[in-house]
């Protein structure tokens, strides 16, 4: 499968997904390390795609995202931003109900 | 000091900004000393009135693109309209008005 597909295909099949550097146990970058720290917060399933592993995918979504850096946190097929957007809107209390909602829009599904 | 002067003065022609600081913080990084690779920028522009977030980081982005292509390697982003300044910090105080110094006339 091309790249891109592949990237189209977890963005249309997890409605909640993190590109990060490393897991959420084991971020290896401090801003995907906030970043899966505030979305664990929200206690809710999420996905997560780890960009050291997957290279071509690294390479490729920034240009399909229009936006240049790691993390980025995609929700029902969006990008809502990088590291300081999922942070700001964590703290202005607009990430939790937005990831709720969308849990429970997906019910079936691992989110 | 040349990216960050470089970064600093396109952000100035395009957002005309209230405030705006820019900091190098690739030391707290895993980098060579004297790296420009890793900035913060806090950037206080009208023109950022009635845009979303993720639309305001776009429009930065969109400036430093070339940047963010070749040199920088990341880039912390904190985007605030004039109000939003003020209620987050009450705006940094002013500074007070020339009372004429030495050239003060005294009558």
């Amino acid at each position: 499968m091309e790249t891109i597909d592949k990237i189209k295909q977890q963005i249309a099949e997890n409605h909640i997904l993190l590109y990060m550097k490393g897991s959420p146990k084991l971020p290896s970058c401090g801003f995907s390390a906030q970043a899966s720290q505030a979305l664990m917060s929200c206690g809710e399933q999420f996905a997560f795609v780890d960009i050291l592993q997957n290279p071509d995918i690294r390479a490729e979504l920034p240009a399909y995202a229009d936006w240049p850096t790691f993390p980025q946190l995609w929700v029902d097929g969006e990008l809502v931003g990088g590291c300081d957007i999922i942070l700001e809107m964590f703290q202005q209390g607009e990430l939790q109900p937005l990831i709720k909602e969308t849990a429970e829009k997906y019910p079936q599904e691992d989110a | 000091m040349n990216i960050q002067i470089n970064i600093e003065s396109k952000l100035i022609e395009h957002f005309d900004p209230a405030h705006l600081e820019v900091i190098n913080e690739s030391f707290q990084h895993n980098v060579p000393a004297g790296a420009e690779t890793h900035f913060k920028v806090v950037l206080v522009t009208p023109k950022f009135d009635g845009k979303r977030l993720i639309n305001r980081h776009r429009a930065v982005n969109a400036v430093l693109k070339e940047e963010l292509a070749e040199q920088i390697h990341a880039l912390a982003l904190h985007t605030y309209t004039d109000i939003e300044w003020e209620g987050l910090y009450g705006g940094a105080p002013s500074s007070p008005a020339c009372r004429g110094g030495s050239k003060r006339k005294v009558s």
